[in-house]
């Protein structure tokens, strides 16, 4: 090579030039993506057809030929129309509030309204990153919503409070230990071997503990008795449990040196409560009550996905976490029950909390069908994410933890504060991927005897009022793209979450 | 062996053993590190260096011996780690910053969530500190926008936001692109005249020579020879210590 060659200079810059062919704009789009190979052409054209083929017939099933009014199915027939009869709207609008509210009963229809409305109210602000107060908003909707929602969809009222209900559970729980033991001493007695003798002995030990528990927590009972003595439980107890908590959090807080904040927020909170249960008349007996088993359609639908959607994550993170624990109690705990709610499929879940379980649990604790079904549902859901979760947190590099350890920061700061946001962010796919699923497969809640929006829909089609050769396809059409616009509105909203959270990654 | 300066040791590491199984990592590990003073430890890889400082800050268990720094013991149960690490900061190879967190967030998080400082406060004081490490401009950015060698000047500002009394660096300039080992050094230097206690695991030989007060060789997991770096460059005593050097030094 000559000398020329090995050094070089430039003595002119390059000047700038046009792109050679047009590949920009629609026509650009056009040569290099659709038609620029002779089998890209074949292709798009074929594709071309199959979209056509596909979307015209749709469009003319349902607004073309499609039967827009109508008192019963002679309106959906094709001799009455005059042409093919379409979809057969006149049957979704007779239905749509059996589709909305299931066999709600009227007069209280408002009340499904308002908690639509309440729980619009506090998840839109929750959904746009630029509104302030993030942590008051989510206060109210997770904590405050849930309680609200209740008594508002179910009714009733409440007769007392945190010290009644808790009065309740010891003394069941005590009572339960003692009568467990001086079962266990009966049946020593009746065998008279050294084995006998030592069940009597576990047995009166039982008894002798509960005993002790009773005595130890009589400043509880004390409390219970003078409440109910006061003539007005309700909210003598809700100042009491207000006094106690309140001073609770305040010694907790810091005490005299920072506690005030403390104490604050948990006046203004009693105080919020106190304001909601004279609102709701929670404290005369509350709003009428409407059994679960009235609920139905999207209200079904919607209550049981969003508890379950809610109600997997805590579930999800705490199974994740304690499936890398380095405690093997606790990680064996978290392996088994992911393993058990992941093998056993859902319908399983579903009909063993509704007909199974009440055959376990003691004659005079029954829990609502309902509820039950939501918590197989949260568990079940919370297995899963437990998996997706746990993949985010294999992928935090271990210098993360170390650094964030070197800086004094505990095991909890350090999930809190670095692991967790690191990995929630990268399975923010995944965790959408299940919800969507969970938002789907609550169509399942149908096969006991739960009226979901799909249960309802089939209900509908039972009426022979509406039966004309479309129903079946009207129907099917409108209640999936109810879940189309669910689920894509969930997916929309979680690819915008992942661009404003990974703005870091962008350089 | 005692640190050459006056008064009592800040760090003191005495009859440290650490196995990984059966494969013994540090053996009877005996060093003292006087307040303000600069130790470099350096070494062939895998002896031990980066798990003996490793070891102060409790990032490693050790099966026996103690460590004890500023008064605060730590034995084998490690039951005071957190009292330690609050004392101590660490700068590690690859710099770890939290990505996630702006530099200005990545410097007040222990501040507000260990020392319970206002934010308003602990962002004034890391703003401080991210001065001198010459890197303000980049406090709302976040740790993948900046360079290596401006990564590892946060990583530094970080630890220095918790006022600790002694400093590790763990390979801070092994990671880096040759142009930006200098501004990392450089950090490091200002901070070593302003007489902060360092030990520093390093391959640089120039800083050691400049900064060290004292260069601690090692290997497979034994401390080899300890001396100024006058005496540890001109006139290596241990056989291990002199190949080492005539490896390292061209």
């Amino acid at each position: 090579m000559s000398e020329q060659a090995m050094t070089f200079v430039r003595s002119e810059l390059a000047p700038e030039r046009r792109a050679p062919v047009r590949s920009t704009g629609f026509i650009g789009f056009l040569r290099t993506r659709l038609f620029n190979t002779p089998l890209n052409a074949l292709l798009t054209v074929l594709g071309a057809a199959l979209l056509v083929a596909l979307i015209v017939p749709a469009v003319r099933f349902l607004l073309i030929d499609a039967v827009w009014s109508g008192s019963d199915r002679d309106a959906c027939l094709a001799q009455t129309a005059g042409h093919p009869a379409g979809a057969c709207w006149p049957f979704v609008q007779a239905k749509i509030t059996q589709f909305i509210y299931g066999f709600y009963p009227e007069p209280e229809r408002w009340r499904v309204n308002l908690t639509f409305l309440l729980a619009g109210l506090l998840l839109l602000p929750l959904l746009i990153p630029r509104l302030p107060a993030k942590t008051f908003n989510a206060a109210l909707f997770f904590v405050a919503f849930p309680f609200v929602a209740f008594f508002l969809l179910y009714g009733g009222g409440i007769e007392g409070f945190a010290v009644g209900w808790v009065t309740h559970f010891v003394s069941t729980f005590i009572l339960g230990i003692g009568d467990a033991g001086a079962r266990l001493a009966e049946l020593g007695l009746s065998s008279p071997s050294w084995f006998g003798s030592l069940l009597k002995l576990i047995g009166d030990g039982i008894v002798w503990f509960s005993t002790g528990l009773l005595y130890v927590s009589f400043p509880l009972f004390w409390l219970r008795d003078e409440i109910v003595a006061s003539g007005q439980p309700l909210w003598a107890d809700f100042a009491a449990t207000a006094v106690i908590v309140s001073v609770a959090l305040f010694l907790l807080g810091g005490g005299l040196r920072n506690g005030w904040r403390a104490l604050l927020i948990s006046l203004a909170t009693f105080v919020g409560i106190g304001l909601v249960i004279l609102a709701m008349g929670l404290n005369r007996g509350g709003l009428p009550v409407v059994d679960t088993r009235l609920w139905g359609g999207l209200l079904v639908t919607l209550v049981v996905s969003v508890t379950g959607i809610v109600a997997s994550m805590p579930v999800g993170i705490a199974l994740a976490l304690g499936r890398r624990s380095t405690i093997p109690l606790i990680r064996l705990f978290s392996i088994g029950f992911i393993e058990f709610w992941r093998g056993v499929p859902l319908i399983t879940v579903l009909f063993f909390a509704t007909y199974m379980l009440p055959l376990f649990l003691p004659g005079n604790f029954t829990v609502d069908g309902l509820v039950r079904v939501l918590i197989g549902i949260a568990l079940f859901a919370g297995a899963y994410n437990a998996e997706v979760i746990r993949g985010g947190l294999q992928a935090i590099a271990r210098g993360q933890e170390e650094a964030a350890h070197a800086l004094g920061l505990s095991y909890w700061k350090t999930t809190r504060l670095i692991v967790l946001p690191q990995a929630l962010r990268h399975v923010i796919p995944g965790l959408v991927n299940s919800f969507i699923a969970l938002f789907k497969d609550t169509s399942l809640v149908s096969i006991v005897a739960l009226f979901d929006l799909l249960g309802i829909l089939r209900a509908a089609f039972a009426d022979p009022a509406w039966s004309s050769p479309t129903t079946l396809f009207t129907g099917f059409a409108f209640t999936g793209l109810i879940y189309f616009v669910g689920c894509f509105a969930m997916s929309r909203y979680s690819l915008f979450v992942e661009r404003r959270l990974n703005a870091h990654r962008r350089h | 062996m005692s640190g050459n300066l006056a008064g009592s040791p800040i760090v003191t590491v005495a009859g440290l053993n650490k196995w990984y199984g059966d494969f013994h990592v540090l053996r009877d590990i005996d060093l003292d590190v006087g307040r303000g003073e600069r130790i470099v430890i350096c070494g062939p890889s895998g002896s031990g260096k980066s798990t003996l400082i490793r070891c102060i800050n409790a990032l490693e268990e050790f099966q026996e011996g103690k460590i004890v720094v500023d008064g605060i013991e730590l034995g084998p149960n490690l039951r005071r780690v957190h009292e330690v690490r609050r004392e101590v900061g660490m700068v590690f190879q690859n710099f770890n910053l939290f990505p996630h967190l702006t530099v200005l967030e990545n410097c007040t998080l222990a501040p507000i969530w260990v020392r319970h400082i206002p934010q308003k406060e602990a962002e004034a004081s890391a703003m401080k500190y991210l001065e001198r490490v010459r890197i303000p401009d980049k406090a709302k950015n976040y740790p993948g926008q900046l360079s290596g060698g401006q990564q590892q000047r946060v990583a530094i500002a970080r630890a220095l936001t918790m006022n600790p009394k002694v400093m590790l660096f763990d390979e801070p300039t092994s990671a880096l692109d040759p142009e930006m080992v200098k501004e990392v050094l450089d950090t490091m230097v200002d901070l070593a005249r302003e007489g902060m206690t360092m030990l520093v695991v390093t391959h640089e030989m120039g800083f050691a020579r400049e900064v060290a007060d004292r260069v601690v060789f090692m290997d497979a997991g034994q401390i080899i020879e300890a001396n100024t770096p006058a005496n540890f460059f001109a006139n290596p005593q241990h056989a291990r210590t002199k190949l080492f050097l005539s490896q390292i030094l061209r």
